[in-house]
């Protein structure tokens, strides 16, 4: 028990020493020291802002009632920063380049710099997040109750105030506390050192807070052992099977969805950014953050639930366990570590919905309301922190306002997980916006809407049902009786966990809406300049923005508008340095299109990207334009790019084309020499039979006096030709068909040895009548392959035949040998004829070829060589010339042997 | 006896009925089945006509006209080219080689004496 005093009193004391330093975090930043504000260290920590007072509070009372369920809300952001390569470098490059600020900035920049997207977004993103703020306020406002014991003991200086008046006493701190934190200036980046600085403190603060609570609990607990021997006699299964079912998943996407789309988190990881490397220690650091954040949860709510009256509030378990064991120091330093996760979410969620709604909706508001750019010249800067306070009340006042409906709800848990599926809404868009070009603005405004009102139906509506009678009877009844509208049973799908029910319906409908539209829908030109610019981040690097044209700005004008948004100071330096860098003084700077561009993305730094493209395109168009118009030139603009770019592709096409068409038109001409080539070499060897058919015919039919001897030789000559010619007309047949890799025989098995010994046989008398003896050198044994044999028979004669013809040797001689290695049958004829040139190695194998010496009626037409290297290709082996083999020339066939490995 | 053509032919069927023919026209007839063969029996035996195939081994029928072109003494020899390729640039060759006549195989027995004959400067179908 400790008195209300002291813990207020610490509690404004640790607040103090926040702001502290703070503002040392931001001198230093605005001195340029900012080395251990830009480390990769305090990056994370700032991320761990994640971990709030539901954390801490909540997941063990979550624990306590639903087991390991808790773990899904950090598993999520586990995944997603893991996979920082995938998502998180992405969105940090896209916010980098194009000056984002928020959730809202990042869709409504993407989808066409659409203003109204970013109003939709903005509105959502406040009313979804007031639950989650209620949630902090009422962890407080129990935590306060709890270590100062108003709540259980009745006494103390809180006597007379009760919690709502407590909540309403921390929600006014936190909304002054944050307006001096975060809204001092008005910065470039919207990045704020000083708070991040305060934030990591905070982080190290809470963790420090709940490891000792988890280690003293550990220690009294008996160990990790003790305690969860505890848990077996009370009977608490955590790892029970029911543990992992639809909640479970829907958790798990809906931390997923959370990490990335809730403002603060967009804020601090994205926004806050300085350096894409420091995503590779978030990467690990941050999941481990969280694992030491969730270890002792268990154990405390374990130890909690044994020793705990059965009727005390489990998330207040990492509290009233100290006090109970009368440890008032450790009690203490939990309530800071709770406060501490409570402050810096409440902080820098304000902060970044505040920047939302002063750039989406009030900046705009002004714009409109002030036509001309003659306004207050120093203005613009100090509305937009007084319109950023504005919003931090707002917000606080809507989270007390929920406070307030729903404080009858005991748990914390379940009020975080409704902001989650709000703003769970965000995710498919934004995942639509930096993955897929073809998503539109329509589709994303119409799922965006839709989702929220299936939120607000079936998520919202029912967790005020202490509020009103009506509501509960709603959810009963549905309304007008209609049963399938029931919030918590749509169209029928009842019994379902209320929760997996309302983030089912809510995500599915949005991402069908997204997806169906975005295929029916046509985006804007600006749309899809937009989204080429996002989607294709790291394609185009530098990638010029899209531009204004030069209009009659001068300067001046710019300096103007400039000074309003940046004020006077950082303007100044903004056209200085351009001025530098184009080498003239700032009064006589240029406007080029690529200086406006330059000032847009600085304006959208500080006022979002849709207000920033009004509000120049006001000034550089010379006043009038309005936002349609502005677009319209734009989409013109566009039209000429792609115009151009289809212009460039088609031209690309064409000499692609072209090169083509040359290209086949060589193979064409090559073939088309060859065939010639063919045809005129057919037509030799065709005419040359031909010719002695016709002479001696002519010669049998004018001579009458012939001699029986001659008549009958002039005949035989006439035949004989005859069958050459068919001869002839058969091989080009064969051969052609062989090219074609046609066979005319079935491959079967054979033996080669026998149609080697046929082939013998049948050059026998070739080989008599030119005087030449055979050498047979080692012989194989039957061996068999696959083929025909006949034509294996038809190779072997050929080889053997050429062998004869071409040698010219005083003592011509051939060697034949066969032999099996290496699993092939492998037969050479060599002899010791001339051999074969090396200009004509190449060559004997091609059509017509014939040896030079080869006398007119010895050979064919000097197909031969060619068809039997077909043959044998077509039985799967190989004829080749050895090279090399002296004296004369060497063929080797190899086949491959059937049914026998090596 | 002095030799009236030579016939350079490798196609023995060929050059077998080519001699019959120009020996039946009252003709002295020598033939050789190569190129090498050709110009040495040229210079030796002086033919008046020369029939010369154009595919012949060692030497093509097209490398000994230019030899015998290149050659003052066998300059202005009458020379009739065959060819079985039948292709224009063929002939064209031959006429720019300096062939005085080119017969296309298969040819009519009656076109190739009426060509010698004309070459050796007779009536053709004059035996």
């Amino acid at each position: 028990m400790l008195s209300a005093d002291l813990v207020i009193a610490t509690a404004i004391a640790y607040v103090g020493l926040l702001f502290v330093l703070a503002y040392l975090g931001d001198r230093r930043a605005r001195a340029n020291k900012k080395i251990w504000l830009n480390s990769s260290t305090v990056y994370t920590l700032s991320i761990s802002v994640y971990c709030t007072s539901w954390t801490f509070y909540g997941a063990v009372g979550n624990a306590a009632r639903s087991g390991l369920e808790f773990l899904t809300i950090y598993l999520g952001p586990t995944l997603v920063f893991v996979g920082w390569y995938f998502l998180l470098r992405r969105l940090v490059r896209i916010s980098h380049l194009y000056r984002i600020t928020s959730v809202a900035d990042l869709l409504s920049s993407r989808f066409g710099k659409s203003s109204r997207l970013g109003v939709l977004v903005t509105c959502i993103a406040v009313v979804g997040i007031a639950p989650y703020i209620a949630l902090q306020l009422k962890a407080v406002t129990s935590s306060i109750q709890a270590v100062a014991g108003t709540s259980e003991f009745g006494r103390g200086s809180l006597e007379g105030i009760d919690d709502v008046g407590l909540a309403f006493g921390v929600a006014a701190g936190m909304a002054l506390f944050t307006i001096l934190f975060g809204t001092r200036h008005v910065d470039a980046k919207e990045q704020h050192h000083g708070v991040v600085a305060a934030i990591a403190f905070e982080a190290v603060v809470k963790l420090a807070a709940l490891v000792a609570v988890g280690v003293f609990v550990v220690y009294i607990g008996g160990g990790f052992e003790g305690i969860f021997s505890r848990a077996a006699d009370l009977g608490i299964d955590f790892a029970s099977s029911t543990t992992f079912d639809a909640r479970w998943i829907t958790t798990l996407v809906l931390s997923i969805a959370a990490i990335v789309c809730l403002p603060r988190q967009f804020q601090v990881t994205v926004v806050e950014n300085s350096n894409e490397n420091h995503l590779r220690v978030a990467g690990w650091a941050f999941p481990a953050y969280m694992l030491l954040m969730s270890i002792f949860i268990l154990p405390i709510a374990i130890y909690g639930l044994s020793v705990m009256p059965a009727n005390s509030n489990p998330d207040m378990f990492a509290l009233t366990l100290p006090l109970n064991a009368g440890q008032n120091g450790l009690a203490l330093f939990a309530f800071i570590g709770g406060f501490s996760s409570a402050t810096s979410m409440i902080i820098l969620e304000s902060i970044a919905l505040s920047i939302m709604v002063s750039n989406h909706i009030i900046m705009p508001l002004v714009l409109r309301f002030t036509p001309s750019s003659q306004g207050d010249g120093q203005g613009m800067s100090k509305m937009l922190l007084v319109a950023r306070r504005f919003s931090i009340v707002l917000i606080l006042s809507l989270g007390f306002s929920y406070f307030l409906f729903t404080r009858d709800s005991d748990a914390l848990a379940p009020i975080g997980l409704i902001s989650f599926t709000a703003i769970a809404q965000f995710f498919p868009a934004l995942l639509a916006a930096i993955f897929w070009r073809d998503a539109s603005l329509k589709a994303v405004t119409t799922a965006v809407t839709v989702g929220f009102i299936l939120w607000a139906w079936t998520c919202f509506l029912p967790s005020l049902d202490s509020l009103s009678p009506a509501i509960a009877a709603l959810l009963v009844e549905g309304p007008w009786g209609i049963s399938w509208l029931r919030p918590q049973a749509m169209f029928g799908l009842e019994g379902w966990d209320p929760l997996a029910h309302a983030a089912f319906w809510s995500l599915s409908v949005n991402v069908l809406i997204l997806t169906l539209g975005s295929l029916l829908t046509t985006p804007s030109a600006l749309e899809r300049i937009q989204a080429t610019a996002f989607v294709d981040v790291f394609r185009r690097r530098g990638m010029p923005q899209r531009n204004f044209v030069r209009g009659s700005a001068t300067a001046n004008d710019l300096f103007f508008v400039a000074e309003r948004v940046l004020g006077e100071k950082r303007a100044g330096a903004l056209f200085e340095s351009a001025a530098r860098e184009s080498g003239v003084e700032p009064a006589v700077l240029d406007p080029t299109p690529e200086f406006i561009g330059r000032l847009e993305r600085e304006l959208a730094g500080s006022i979002g990207a849709a207000s920033a493209h009004v509000m120049l395109s006001k000034v550089v168009a010379g006043g009038d334009v309005s936002l349609e118009e502005m677009m319209q030139m734009a989409d013109e603009a566009q039209q000429v790019i792609e115009y151009t770019q289809q212009l460039e592709k088609t031209s690309t096409e064409l000499r692609l084309t072209a090169k083509k068409l040359e290209d086949a038109n060589a193979q064409l001409r090559e073939l088309d020499s060859q065939k010639d080539e063919f045809l005129s070499q057919v037509s030799h060897e065709v005419r040359t039979p031909m010719t002695s058919i016709r002479s001696f015919s002519e010669i049998l039919l004018d001579s009458d006096d012939l001699a029986p001897a001659q008549r009958r030789r002039f005949v035989s000559t006439i035949h004989q030709e005859s069958l050459r010619l068919t001869k002839l007309l058969d091989e080009i047949l064969d051969l052609s068909a062989l090219e074609r890799g046609e066979r005319s025989w079935q491959n079967v098995p054979v033996d080669a040895e026998e149609a080697l010994d046929r082939a013998l046989l049948v050059c026998d008398a070739l080989l008599r009548q030119k005087g030449m003896s055979v050498e047979v050198g080692e012989r194989a044994h039957v061996t068999m392959v696959e083929g025909d044999a006949d034509r294996l028979c038809q190779v072997f004669i050929n080889i053997i035949s050429n062998a004869v013809k071409y040698n010219d040797a005083d003592e011509p001689r051939m060697w034949v040998s066969s032999t099996v290695r290496g699993g092939s049958y492998i037969v050479e004829v060599s002899d010791n004829g001339p051999g074969i040139s090396k200009r004509d190695r190449k060559l004997i194998f091609e059509k017509f070829w014939r040896g030079v010496e080869g006398s007119g009626d010895q050979g064919g037409a000097g197909l031969g060589l060619a068809i039997s290297r077909q043959i044998v290709a077509r039985m799967n082996g190989s004829l080749e010339l050895v090279q090399g083999a002296a004296p004369g020339a060497c063929f080797r066939i190899r086949l491959p042997i059937v049914g026998k490995r090596n | 006896m002095s030799v009236d053509v030579l016939i350079a032919e490798d196609e023995l069927s060929i050059l077998d009925s080519l001699d019959f023919i120009l020996r039946r026209a009252g003709w002295n007839i020598e033939s050789v089945t190569n190129g090498e063969d050709a110009l040495d029996r040229v210079r030796q035996t002086r033919p008046r006509v020369v029939v010369l195939d154009v595919m012949l081994p060692r030497l093509s029928g097209f490398d000994v006209l230019k030899q015998l072109r290149a050659d003052p003494a066998t300059r202005t020899l009458p020379i009739l080219i065959l060819t079985a390729r039948g292709r224009q640039q063929d002939r064209r060759i031959a006429e720019e080689l300096g062939a005085d006549a080119f017969v296309t195989k298969p040819y009519s027995n009656a076109e190739v004496v009426r060509a010698v004959a004309q070459l050796l400067g007779e009536d053709a179908g004059s035996a």
